[in-house]
């Protein structure tokens, strides 16, 4: 890897400096980061940033300040660095209060600028020691890696003999200089949106009968668990399955997690698994299982049209499934599938998802 | 409390007590709540009516206090001159019964009728009897009694009274016990008081609720309002059964003396064109004058040149007390603007010359969302009901605020935004839409003084905000140069430990204008200004500037003369400005020998500076 400080002077520090002595007024330009500015790359099948840029000039006293919130980032990572700290992104939002007018306003716009510094310097979050507040998810199933713990040493844990019902916990950087993944016995990686189901399918057995690997994803994945998915996928071969509510939010979830996230479309060729495949509930699931039902609110209505305009759900079957929801206006949680019994979801509903060819997307 | 009356002959009594016993929503005695209103607004009315006719600075308390479950004993405490003992009785048990009832000059009392009618109510829904204490400056005792009404004839009965020794000079007091609702609101007790407080700065106001909270308005004017005085008709806009009346009526044997004695500003020169012009002859008899005669007047009058109306019968609050009336009941909301208030010059409406007065109240804790406030007033009363018929909220929602920088959806309809519209008409004879005196009716002379008013207070709220939206981009301004580049700069040299480079050409680059921009201290009664121009050009510029402080007298240069200020230096001079500090909101400048491109800061000079000496702005009456 370069040298993570060296980068950072290289694509800001210097470039400002460099304009000021030119008698330039500086500037920092970028790909703008939202959905209009997103396009499909055909090489690794995902959706990354486009051409279009953002560039915000000290001409203006928000790009200045802007640009002097930049700067004050990258001291305060190259400081840490120095020391071989890691902070969280909350962390660095209250040390910001000492920056007078670099100070960020919001922990937003700190997290923002963290990842526009990720854009700026092809380099990631992590090589500058940030790292964000929550811990990871879980996962649990037969599969073996080796963590460095605090020692500096690797330590070897099957996620499956090796821990408690919690499963896992996935740490904030699960870079090769921090997780090793060394072997599996699992055919498959099933990943769970809500908790709720991650446990039933645990409390059920499911990882051990049908001998796959269950991630819980907490909802929207966070990163590391997007790049763990990525690499079972890559390094271990394992096709990835994604479960979900049905509704507008979970068809979100599903895309950070196949195709990329808007937010961090600039790395999105090492966070998506492009394979990755949607189990449920569809909207179809909901007619055909005759699932109860929640109707759709204001706000689902309006996310489920913003999804119709997303480039990433342009497809044949995303068209039909929002179209289909819209029709019905309903939705349904995965644990709805409960009406049948607590064990018809690891009995019935997930063995004919799974394994009856035909009946997937 | 009523006013000490002396002239029986001028009173007339109707028996209406039985009439109003069963009809008692006729004076607005409708529901609990509202009999609460009237009866502080009666009582505080009549108060300050009477301490104004004796020069009395008024000081209030008013209290409300539970007596059981509905009943609520309101009682008003006043520093007037007290009344006199043998009067009580008919000013508190008699209806209609004052002078007031028939005077033709401004006051606030409208019907006669009110106190009484509280007094009635209050005995008809509890039984109780309303206590009354006065005293007069020239009686060595306060006289307290009991009072209550014979319905069937009409008549105040004193079941009670004593004499006592009270710690004041003068004054009077009432206390009712009725069934009452305590409430707040737009439409309430209480904000009567405080829009009373609003246009009555001379008074000091103290006001104690069910609760036991106590309130304090205090007088933020030591001066008594001089009493209204009765005056002769103005020739305009009366009627011509009026005329006639008025000549058959007269002392004059004369008709130019007719003229002259009993019309307003009908001079002996006035007298002779208006003679002149109706052919009429001077020495002829007035009280023979004819049908035709009296009408060839009536267009006369129209075609001779009058003065205005006089208006000492009139008494507006007045601009400067206006703005401290507002300051002293609105400032809790931290208004960040209050206008220069408006007194238009007075109109005529029927023969009846009223003027219109206006103050608006801007932003600070004032909501952004809802629609703008407005407080009406007549003859410093405040008009809380039928908020929409009158002429007042209509003349509001006809003007197109958009370009006030306020919000209105189609430019009409009363407009949203922080702030809190206050006009006041006063009058000899103000037309109402209805008994109640709530509303005033749209006639289009006072319509459109109204509107003239509003628009000129509109026009002073658009040049605050534009003056605040300046500052802000001249402030965005210096932030930029002054803090964030050359932080910018350093951050990144100290990051390379490298030097810091020059920033002048960035900054240049940057701004490229002359900055014009003022700091200030203030104390009691000036300010002093420190106004620093910098030079962010590449060339050596030249220029003049001339301050314009927007009140109070400069104390200072007239203008300041710069020659070859080089780029990234500045100059700064310094003046003070005596008469003005508590909302001191910046001074203006202006300047010539330069083109305004280069300039920010301040607006080019007028061509008619030297001509319209400090007043620049003009007021264009649409």
């Amino acid at each position: 890897m370069t040298d993570t400080a060296e980068v950072l002077k290289e694509k800001l520090i210097r470039r400002i400096y460099g304009y000021l002595s030119e008698g330039e007024v500086p500037f920092l330009s970028m790909p703008s980061r939202n959905k209009e500015n997103i396009v499909l790359d055909e090489k690794y099948m995902v959706w990354k940033y486009g051409d279009k840029s953002l560039t915000r000039s000290a001409k203006t006293v928000d790009g200045a300040e802007y640009i002097l919130k930049s700067l004050y980032v990258a001291g305060f990572i190259d400081e840490m660095l120095k020391g071989k700290k890691t902070s969280t992104l909350r962390e660095m939002y209250y040390i910001s209060e000492g920056w007078g007018p670099g100070k960020f306003h919001s922990q937003d716009e700190s997290d923002m600028q963290a990842e526009d510094l990720e854009v700026l310097t092809a380099l990631l979050r992590e090589d500058f020691g940030l790292r964000p507040e929550e811990n990871g998810a879980s996962i649990i199933g037969d599969v073996t890696i080796e963590e460095r713990n605090r020692k500096g040493e690797f330590k070897k844990i099957n996620c499956k003999d090796d821990v408690g019902d919690g499963g896992y916990t996935i740490p904030y950087s699960v870079e090769n200089n921090k997780l090793r993944l060394k072997e599996t016995g699992a055919k498959l990686v099933l990943a769970i949106e809500t908790g709720g189901m991650f446990d039933r399918l645990v409390e059920n057995g499911f990882d051990e009968r049908y001998n796959c690997v269950l991630v819980h994803l907490k909802g929207q994945p966070a990163r590391s668990t997007r790049r763990l998915l990525k690499r079972m996928n890559e390094e271990l071969k394992l096709p990835v399955y994604v479960f979900t509510d049905g509704d507008p939010w979970s068809f979100r979830i599903f895309a950070s997690v196949a195709y990329g996230a808007i937010k961090t479309a600039h790395i999105s060729d090492y966070l998506a698994v492009p394979t990755a495949e949607f189990i449920g509930i569809t909207a179809s699931d909901i007619l055909s299982y005759d699932l109860p039902t929640d109707v759709l609110t204001d706000k689902d209505v309006q996310a489920l049209n913003a999804e119709l305009k997303d480039p990433r759900f342009q497809t044949e079957f995303w068209k039909n499934e929002i179209g289909t929801m819209l029709g019905m206006n309903k939705k349904a949680e995965q644990q709805a599938l409960a009406k049948y019994g607590l064990d018809y979801v690891t009995d019935k509903y997930l063995p004919d998802k799974l394994f009856s060819p035909g009946d997937m997307m | 409390m009523p006013k000490k009356t002396n002239e029986i002959s001028r009173n007339r009594e109707i028996s209406i007590s039985e009439f109003f016993e069963k009809n008692r929503h006729i004076l607005g005695f409708d529901s609990p709540t509202k009999a609460l209103y009237m009866t502080v607004k009666e009582a505080i009315d009549n108060s300050i009516d009477a301490c104004e006719e004796h020069s009395i600075l008024p000081d209030i308390s008013v209290s409300i206090d539970k007596v059981d479950q509905d009943d609520l004993r309101i009682t008003v405490e006043d520093n007037g001159p007290g009344i006199d003992p043998l009067e009580v009785a008919s000013v508190f048990g008699k209806l209609l019964y004052g002078s007031r009832f028939h005077a033709m000059r401004q006051s606030r009392g409208q019907q006669g009728i009110g106190i009484t009618a509280a007094v009635l109510y209050g005995q008809i829904s509890t039984g109780s009897h309303a206590v009354v204490k006065t005293k007069q400056a020239a009686d060595d005792v306060a006289y307290s009694f009991e009072i209550s009404i014979d319905i069937t004839r009409n008549e105040g009965i004193v079941h009670e009274r004593k004499s006592f020794i009270w710690d004041r000079q003068h004054g009077t007091s009432v206390s009712i016990a009725m069934k009452g609702k305590y409430q707040v609101g737009r439409q309430s007790a209480f904000e009567y008081l405080k829009e009373t407080a609003v246009v009555n700065p001379h008074m000091d106001l103290r006001f104690t609720d069910p609760s036991g909270k106590n309130f304090h308005f205090p007088r933020s004017v030591e001066v008594p309002p001089s009493p209204s005085i009765s005056m002769k008709p103005y020739p305009l806009g009366l009627e011509l059964g009026e005329i006639q009346q008025m000549a058959h009526q007269t002392q004059s044997e004369k008709m130019k003396s007719f003229l002259t004695s009993s019309f307003n500003r009908v001079s002996s020169n006035v007298a002779d064109e208006i003679l002149q012009k109706t052919g009429i002859s001077p020495d002829s008899d007035p009280r023979e004058l004819t049908a035709s005669q009296a009408r060839s007047l009536m267009n006369a009058f129209k075609e001779v040149k009058l003065m205005a109306p006089p208006t000492e019968a009139l008494s507006p609050v007045g601009p400067e007390f206006i703005r401290k009336g507002l300051k002293s009941v609105y400032e809790d909301q931290h208004p960040s603007f209050y206008s220069r208030p408006v007194l238009r010059p007075p109109g005529v409406y029927n023969g009846n010359p009223f003027q219109v007065e206006a103050g608006i109240v801007f932003g600070g804790d004032l909501p952004v969302e809802e629609n703008v406030r407005i407080v009406r007033f007549v003859n410093k009363v405040p008009l809380l009901f039928q908020q929409g018929a009158c002429a007042i909220t209509q003349a509001v929602s006809t003007i197109d605020w958009r370009p006030f920088g306020l919000d209105q959806k189609q430019g009409t309809g009363i407009p949203f935004g922080p702030m809190i519209v206050m006009v006041h008409v006063c009058g000899t004879k103000i037309p109402y839409t209805s008994e109640s005196k709530e509303a005033i009716a749209s006639v289009e002379s006072i319509s459109e003084e109204i509107v003239l008013a509003l628009r000129q207070v509109g026009r002073d709220v658009r040049r605050f905000l534009n003056k605040r939206e300046r500052r802000s981009q001249i402030n965005e301004k210096f932030r930029l140069i002054r803090e964030l580049i050359p932080a910018i700069s350093e951050k990144a040299s100290v990051l390379l430990e490298k030097p810091a480079p020059p920033i002048d050409p960035v900054i240049a680059k940057v701004a490229n204008v002359i900055l014009i921009a003022e700091e200030f201290k203030t104390t009691d009664d000036s300010v002093s200004v420190k106004c620093t121009v910098c030079n962010y050009t590449r060339s050596s510029r030249s220029l003049k500037i001339y301050p314009d402080p927007p009140a109070g007298e400069l104390l200072g240069q007239k203008f300041y003369e710069i020659t070859d200020l080089a780029p990234s230096l500045s100059y700064d001079f310094a003046f003070s400005i005596k008469g003005i500090s508590k909302n001191y909101d910046g001074t203006d400048y202006y300047f010539t020998g330069i083109d305004p491109v280069f300039v920010q800061g301040a607006e080019p000079l007028p061509a008619d500076w030297e001509l319209g000496g400090m007043k620049i702005e003009e007021e264009v009456e649409e």
